[in-house]
């Protein structure tokens, strides 16, 4: 087994049905040794499926699973070089922390775990608690301590299910800096389930968004972002606003489209839906790229812009940012994210106003698909 | 105006004299709830101890009555006596108690985590022997255990029966009469005493600390080994203490599936009250066996170390 290699994690073809329910469909995925990769989906995407399929904790009904060359596939979860730290952290209540951490270094036959579970436990910084129930300690202790006890095996793959997801988002944000550093001086290959698209984008290398069972992308989570490819990765990883357009045609790497009266200006490297003349396509942008001036001001932006008008439905402030909604002949709310360096006290609701940005940051989709895929899910799991 | 000025001052008064007295009506109220229970256990549990405890130091005969005469040689003399009896009760009721766990815990264990949607049902076939009565339930042990039966001639051809003879449990070819016999009906009649306190335990269980052990590399066997059988420690106690207090203190099993080498500490107890009508040896062996099941039970809890798990 090469060193280099050998914490690769390749899927081939893996799926997992319950009766006539397809939880993952057959996927194919390769993570690199030493990567941090997020599963990124709502609920029941079939996320945690797929890790539990990495674990050995389900049996997958197609497909293998490769550890580096070696294929573990009928591997039962104790016979594999992978440690996983749970969504509920599962420590066990009737030992205490350090019989927790040194739970697996025992099991492999190892003696004196004293001196490495002490190091476990300064990493995470629990050294303190070592002869702690772990009833006794608070949510993100007991996390950092599910984290010791799956890091302390050195395991070729730690894999993370939802490990966050208790916490309060305080604690979240900090615990995320902690993991990140965490997998950095280790090098051990990460993949980290969850539901929280900021979660993954901020921790991870690679991320991939998983939709009923599917992987919708995958790729960097900017790339992700600026380039998503299909409307419910656009909808999932941040807000978008899409127009319905026509191709009008093309003009260099630019296409040109006709949307309402109006034109619009797309790089044709940005557009993944065919891009035949007379072809609907869904225009997207992102509603920081958008700037927004006053009509009577309309003369002032510069030419080479997309540009829309519109009318301010609503605006709200919310410290660095102004949040609008604007109506426009196009697309019944679409949102601009307004940095505060200059505020115009004109863009109040009622005003007209002319929506512009640069060319470069629109994105094209393929017109047949939901417009609002992804979103309503986004929005659950904030009322949540 | 009057008016308007005068009942303000009226209605503060009265809500604070209900809020203070509801207050203090609700922090008694727990005890008045203790109450009845309390009068119960006084009347029923404490009581008949200190008459046993008078009864077990006096001297008399029937004819002549029973006196308080501090005689505490009854209690030197019941010992001498029925040691025998005692520790084949503890004998006994011990046996039976490894028996029930024996085939208890692997029975709770399926209830707990593979009987899927039939866990109520099954747990309704181990309540459903107490749906009859406890001596009718007895009674057919004589009927499954007697000689020339088809148990008694399959254990036979199995040759187990020279084993439990061999080491004293059987007679030869009979099996009713026999300590093995008491044993089997100590332990039929008391393990659904065991299985319910295990199934509460194993049933609490979160099923991911096994997947954890087993990501951890923990083997099925020692998962079991070092997770479950410890977190089900609460119930292995409560289902051993269950089954062998009263089964330690049990005269019918004995009386109708054992012989008069097979007589109890509770046989003993019974004939002494109902038959000799000796009350004064009876209270005191009352005594001596309460006594020593407190101390094998306070020992017993020492050791397995669950006083915070319980």
């Amino acid at each position: 087994m090469t060193t280099d290699h050998g914490g690769d994690v390749r899927l081939a073809g893996i799926s997992k049905t319950y009766g006539s329910f397809t939880a993952v469909q057959p996927l194919d995925l390769t993570v690199p040794q030493g990567s941090f990769f997020a599963l990124l989906g709502a609920s029941g995407c079939g996320k945690t499926t797929t890790l539990r399929m990495i674990a050995g904790l389900e049996e997958p009904s197609s497909g293998t699973v490769m550890l580096g060359d070696q294929d573990v596939t009928a591997l039962p979860p104790y016979k594999r070089p992978v440690n996983t730290v749970f969504q509920s952290y599962a420590l066990f209540p009737h030992l205490d922390i350090f019989e927790n951490v040194a739970f697996g270094l025992r099991r492999r036959g190892v003696k004196s775990v004293k001196k490495q579970v002490g190091e476990m436990l300064d990493l995470v910084q629990l050294g303190e608690q070592a002869r702690k129930k772990p009833h006794q300690l608070s949510g993100g202790q007991q996390q950092r301590v599910a984290v010791a006890r799956a890091l302390i095996n050195h395991p070729k793959v730690l894999l993370l299910d939802e490990p966050l997801g208790a916490l309060d988002l305080k604690l979240r944000r900090q615990m995320q800096l902690e993991l990140k550093r965490i997998q950095t001086e280790v090098g051990i290959t990460f993949i980290h389930v969850t539901h929280d698209q900021e979660e993954a984008m901020t921790m991870a290398d690679t991320v991939a968004v998983m939709n009923a069972g599917r992987v919708e992308q995958l790729g960097a989570p900017a790339d992700l972002y600026e380039n998503p490819g299909s409307t419910f990765v656009a909808n999932f990883l941040g807000t978008s606003n899409f127009i319905e357009a026509e191709v009008a045609g093309r003009s260099g790497d630019d296409l040109t489209l006709k949307a309402g009266d109006g034109k619009l200006v797309l790089p044709a490297a940005r557009c993944t839906a065919s891009a035949a003349t007379g072809g609907k396509i869904l225009v997207g942008v992102r509603p920081e790229k958008i700037s927004l001036t006053h009509a009577d001001d309309a003369g002032s932006i510069p030419d080479g812009r997309n540009r829309i008008t519109g009318r301010v439905a609503d605006s709200s402030f919310i410290g660095v940012s102004t949040q609008y909604v604007i109506d426009s002949p196009l697309c019944d709310a679409f949102e601009v994210y307004a940095q505060n360096i200059e505020r115009d006290s004109r863009l109040s609701p009622g005003a007209d106003v002319v929506l512009h940005w640069n060319p470069a940051h629109t994105f094209g989709l393929d017109a047949a698909q939901d417009i609002e895929a992804g979103a309503a899910k986004v929005e659950e799991d904030a009322a949540a | 105006m009057t008016t308007v000025t005068e009942t303000p001052p009226a209605p503060p008064l009265t809500p604070g004299k209900e809020t203070r007295k509801p207050r203090k009506r609700g922090r008694l109220v727990p005890y008045w709830l203790l109450l009845p229970g309390l009068l119960w256990l006084v009347v029923f549990f404490a009581l008949p101890m200190v008459y046993q405890a008078s009864t077990s130091i006096q001297t008399g005969s029937l004819e002549d009555g029973f006196k308080v005469t501090w005689h505490f040689a009854t209690y030197w003399d019941a010992l001498a006596d029925y040691w025998p009896q005692f520790l084949r009760s503890v004998l006994y009721a011990g046996a039976a108690t490894i028996l029930c766990l024996a085939l208890g815990y692997p029975l709770a264990y399926l209830i707990a985590f593979r009987a899927g949607r039939w866990r109520n049902v099954v747990l309704i076939l181990v309540i459903a022997p107490f749906f009859t009565s406890f001596l009718i339930r007895t009674l057919a042990w004589k009927t499954i255990l007697s000689d020339g039966g088809p148990v008694v001639s399959a254990l036979n051809a199995l040759h187990v029966l020279d084993v439990t003879s061999w080491i004293g449990m059987t007679d030869g070819n009979r099996v009713l009469a026999t300590p093995l016999a008491v044993i089997c009906g100590l332990t039929y009649n008391f393990l659904p005493f065991m299985i319910l306190p295990l199934y509460t335990s194993l049933e609490r269980i979160d099923g991911r600390l096994h997947e954890a052990a087993g990501d951890l590399y923990a083997t099925p066997a020692t998962t079991f080994r070092k997770v479950t059988f410890p977190l089900s420690m609460p119930g292995v106690v409560s289902g051993t203490l269950l089954t062998f207090i009263p089964a330690a203190g049990d005269y019918v099993n004995a009386d109708l599936l054992g012989s008069t080498d097979t007589r109890m500490v509770g046989n003993v107890i019974q004939t002494q009250f109902l038959r000799i009508l000796d009350y004064p040896t009876a209270a005191a062996l009352s005594f001596i066996l309460m006594a020593a099941i407190l101390i094998m039970v306070t020992v017993y809890i020492r050791r397995s170390g669950t006083e915070d798990l319980v």
